[in-house]
């Protein structure tokens, strides 16, 4: 039953995005309220039908249904709820249905809370909202109809691929998709502006929660993402330049870019033509994340079932949705009243700078992930670009940016002089120099690259805090006063900043001192390894929900208590596979990380790795979101564009 | 002037879409090695099963074959193993050959959970192994009808694997001439 139902709340949706693309756009033209008022009626509904058939699938997930083929293909009675609600989405047909839940329900609250923005607006917005999403329906239906049953039905279903059997695909995908489809909204909105030929502020208040509301999952499943492969693909890699992971990263560099510039226009209106340009090529490359890497053209371990059918529909709609809005701005855009005047060496200046080197970054991740398609096309040779062309180009291109970050916020609006911009820096300035030259000091010069890094964390991490203390400082006579009134966005960009500082220290730590070892080893050896010694005490066969697992154990000695850290190999029977759980043992200063390999007649192949400062990748990166979050519950953005004046209380009676 | 600036994304975008368009057509899945359309380096190994006689590359050749590299203590061919036995009863040319592994060992492993194999030969030294580039077992080679390497599968050989890549290209085989 549940499938029919999902099925043909599916197909309402299809017709409900398409009413709520047609009457609005046609509304706004011909300045009709009641069209108007269908599109945003429509909008809600879409929503609530996606919502239906996402239930009824998840149902159908959760009760093991296996007369859906869907269900059939990707769960089993073996594993276990949690596991099983979430297959929901560790296929093609499921996070499709995801991506288009997330994006229906955006456009429900476009339509239900957007009662601020100028109505021809919102109209526009949501008409074009709702052709993205009568699209993406079209493409659920036709190509990857989630909902097809199978007959006669089979006893037991086959099962997720296990390496996705993990609490992180449970959280992963929803979070990076909020963050890719929340770059919708901007990019509706900036298409929206094209058509009415007009960007005012309260565009850009608007524009500018949704950026930041996407931006802040983005980072956080970016994270994630990285996390999980570091603990789950038994490499010991922390980041593999993978076409997957690029194709979230592009989106966030112009994401991050996007964040900034429409701040200049939120607060001095320039930088128009630019942000609407971002908006649609942030939106675009996130688009591009999610599709292009399951039609086949790239390959990656996260890849999903490659069928060309599926690939070009979505070029298609990748072609539509790019291809037109590009020409709108190239018809539109220039008309647009271009933005106030700054001074080279000014606040806004350094944001142009930052979204220069933003958008070069993301060059070259593009060029990076796309070349070898390109090379093939024209000469056939089949080439592979690895960490070596990252490390020649992004790395140098990185490196100023991180210098710019601390600069930027200490600047004024409109002009500033550079000696008055040089005496607020030397505190980070001085401090950087000081680690700088221990990090020489310790290292010698062969490690100045290391120290290199060093230092720009320090100046990153000092540079961030800088914000708040030039603040309060400022207003030392009323400390308690000055601190209780500080604005949540200072705070968040003190925190967002930072985390990049630490985000630059684990990745400095990890490249210059990590170590591995590879060897086999017998039950009862030991080997010294970074300074401590791993004795194998246990090698053993044990049984978990639906795998069976060849686990070893070991004693580790070093400083400090003496620890066991076990790490298996696993076998799913019914997948026919088998995924590694690596034994981590996690500390500030640095990671011990254990896999077992394939069993040889000499042992057990084990592989070690020792990993300095490797954690503070993630915790700059969670810390870099929960700035993001600490800055949009700031009261300026949750307040939106126009807010509506309370009409003054008039007193009727002078009660005097 | 100007105007031809804000076109540019657009021309960018075109070239970028035709590029996609052509990269449709890839085949990703491929895995180079050193000996694919080379002939089989040539070996004679003894049995592994007792009264038998043993594999070599005379027996290669006439039609497509699939040589398979297993071992009693490798943990990855037991999870292939039900398939191969699959394969088996479908009539696929299935051989096998025991890598650095003693053949008692290896007569045990298949007398235990059934033969898969028509010839299975014994690599006690991992010699002939190491002539056709193995680095781990499980490893699966498809041989065409002139015996010369088409294709290497690292891994065991999934159900997957079986249907989107090795049988299409067997099929493929038998009707070359």
């Amino acid at each position: 039953m549940s499938a029919e139902v999902g099925q043909f709340a599916l197909i309402l949706a299809l017709l409900l995005a398409l009413v709520q693309s047609v009457a609005p756009l046609w509304g706004a033209h011909r300045g009709d309220g009641v069209l108007m008022a269908v599109g945003r009626q429509a909008a809600i509904l879409q929503a609530a039908f996606v919502t239906l058939a996402f239930g009824c699938l998840a149902y159908a997930f959760v009760t093991c249904d296996f007369s859906v083929a869907l269900v059939a293909q990707h769960s089993n009675t073996a594993q276990p709820t949690p596991y099983r609600f979430a297959a929901t989405w560790g296929n093609h047909e499921g996070s499709m249905l995801l991506w288009v839940l997330i994006l229906a329900l955006c456009g429900g609250v476009l339509a239900a809370f957007g009662g601020t923005l100028r109505e021809t607006l919102q109209a526009r917005v949501l008409g074009i909202q709702g052709l993205l999403a009568a699209s993406f329906h079209g493409f659920l239906l036709f190509t990857s109809n989630p909902f097809l049953r199978l007959d006669p039905a089979p006893l037991e279903g086959r099962e997720l691929n296990p390496l996705l059997q993990d609490p992180g695909l449970v959280l992963h995908p929803p979070i990076l998709y909020a963050g890719y489809v929340g770059f919708s909204v901007a990019f509706c909105f900036a298409v929206a502006a094209l058509i009415e030929g007009r960007v005012d502020a309260a565009w850009a208040r608007w524009v500018r929660p949704w950026v930041l509301a996407a931006w802040i999952p983005l980072t956080l499943g970016i994270t994630l993402g990285s996390a999980w492969a570091y603990y789950e693909l038994g490499w010991g890699g922390w980041w593999f330049w993978d076409p997957v992971e690029n194709a979230s990263l592009m989106p966030w560099l112009l994401g991050t870019a996007l964040l900034h510039s429409s701040l200049v226009l939120e607060r001095r209106g320039a930088l128009v033509s630019w942000t609407i340009l971002l908006c649609i090529l942030t939106f675009s490359l996130s688009l591009i994340g999610t599709f292009l890497v399951r039609s086949g053209i790239l390959t990656s371990v996260h890849a999903f079932a490659v069928d060309p059918e599926r690939g070009v529909y979505v070029l298609g709609i990748i072609a539509l949705t790019t291809g037109i809005s590009l020409c709108l701005y190239a018809w539109r855009a220039p008309a647009i009243r271009s933005g106030a005047l700054f001074q080279p060496l000014s606040r806004e200046g350094g944001i142009t700078l930052n979204n220069l080197f933003l958008t070069a970054l993301c060059a070259t991740v593009f060029l990076g992930t796309f070349s070898p398609v390109f090379i093939e096309m024209v000469n056939n040779d089949k080439i592979s670009v690895g960490p070596p062309y990252y490390a020649k180009t992004f790395v140098p291109l990185a490196i100023p940016l991180m210098v710019l970050v601390v600069l930027g916020p200490v600047l004024n609006w409109k002009r500033d002089d550079l000696r008055a911009m040089g005496k607020r820096l030397w505190v980070p300035a001085v401090l950087a120099l000081v680690v700088l030259v221990l990090a020489v000091m310790f290292n010698g010069l062969k490690g100045v690259l290391t120290a290199a890094g060093l230092g720009l964390a320090a100046w990153l991490v000092a540079g961030s805090g800088l914000v708040l203390a030039r603040r309060w400082w400022a207003g030392r006579a009323y400390l308690g006063r000055s601190v209780r009134t500080t604005p949540r966005a200072m705070y968040g960009l003190t925190l967002a900043h930072a985390g990049l500082g630490l985000l630059v220290l684990g990745i400095t730590g990890v490249t210059a001192w990590d170590s591995d070892k590879v060897l086999s080893m017998r039950l009862g050896d030991t080997v010294a390894f970074a300074g401590r010694t791993l004795t194998l005490s246990a090698f053993e066969t044990v049984k978990g929900p639906n795998y069976e697992a060849r686990q070893a154990r070991f004693e580790v000695r070093g400083q400090g208590k003496p620890y066991q850290l076990s790490s298996e190999k696993r076998f799913y029977a019914s997948a026919q596979s088998q995924t590694t759980e690596a034994g981590i043992r996690v500390s500030p200063l640095g990671n011990l990380y254990v896999s077992v390999g394939e069993e040889s007649p000499n042992g057990v192949i084990v592989r070690l790795w020792d990993h300095p400062l490797i954690i503070w990748i993630w915790i700059g990166g969670f810390t870099m979101a929960l700035g993001g979050a600490v800055s949009l519950s700031d009261r300026r953005l949750r307040l939106g564009a126009a807010v509506r004046i309370a009409p003054a209380a008039i007193p009727t009676a002078a009660a005097e | 002037m100007r105007r031809l600036l804000f076109l540019a994304p657009v021309a960018v975008l075109v070239l970028v879409l035709v590029g996609f368009f052509f990269g449709l057509k890839r085949d990703p899945s491929l895995l180079p090695s050193m000996m694919i359309g080379k002939a089989v380096p040539a070996f004679s190994l003894p049995p592994v099963r007792p009264e038998d006689r043993g594999f070599a590359t005379t027996d290669l050749g006439g039609e497509p074959m699939l040589i398979n590299y297993y071992a009693s203590w490798c943990a990855a061919c037991r999870i292939e193993h039900p398939l191969l036995m699959q394969l088996r009863e479908q009539g696929v040319m299935l051989h096998g050959i025991d890598w650095k592994d003693k053949p008692e060992l290896g007569y045990k492993w298949i007398s235990e959970r059934g033969d898969p194999y028509v010839r299975v030969g014994s690599d006690e030294s991992g010699r002939a192994g190491i002539d056709m580039g193995v680095s781990a077992v499980p490893e699966t080679f498809v041989i065409d009808r002139q015996g010369r390497v088409r294709y290497r599968h690292v891994g065991a050989v999934t159900r997957e694997v079986w249907e989107t890549t090795l049988q299409p290209l067997m099929v493929k085989l038998r009707s070359e001439s």
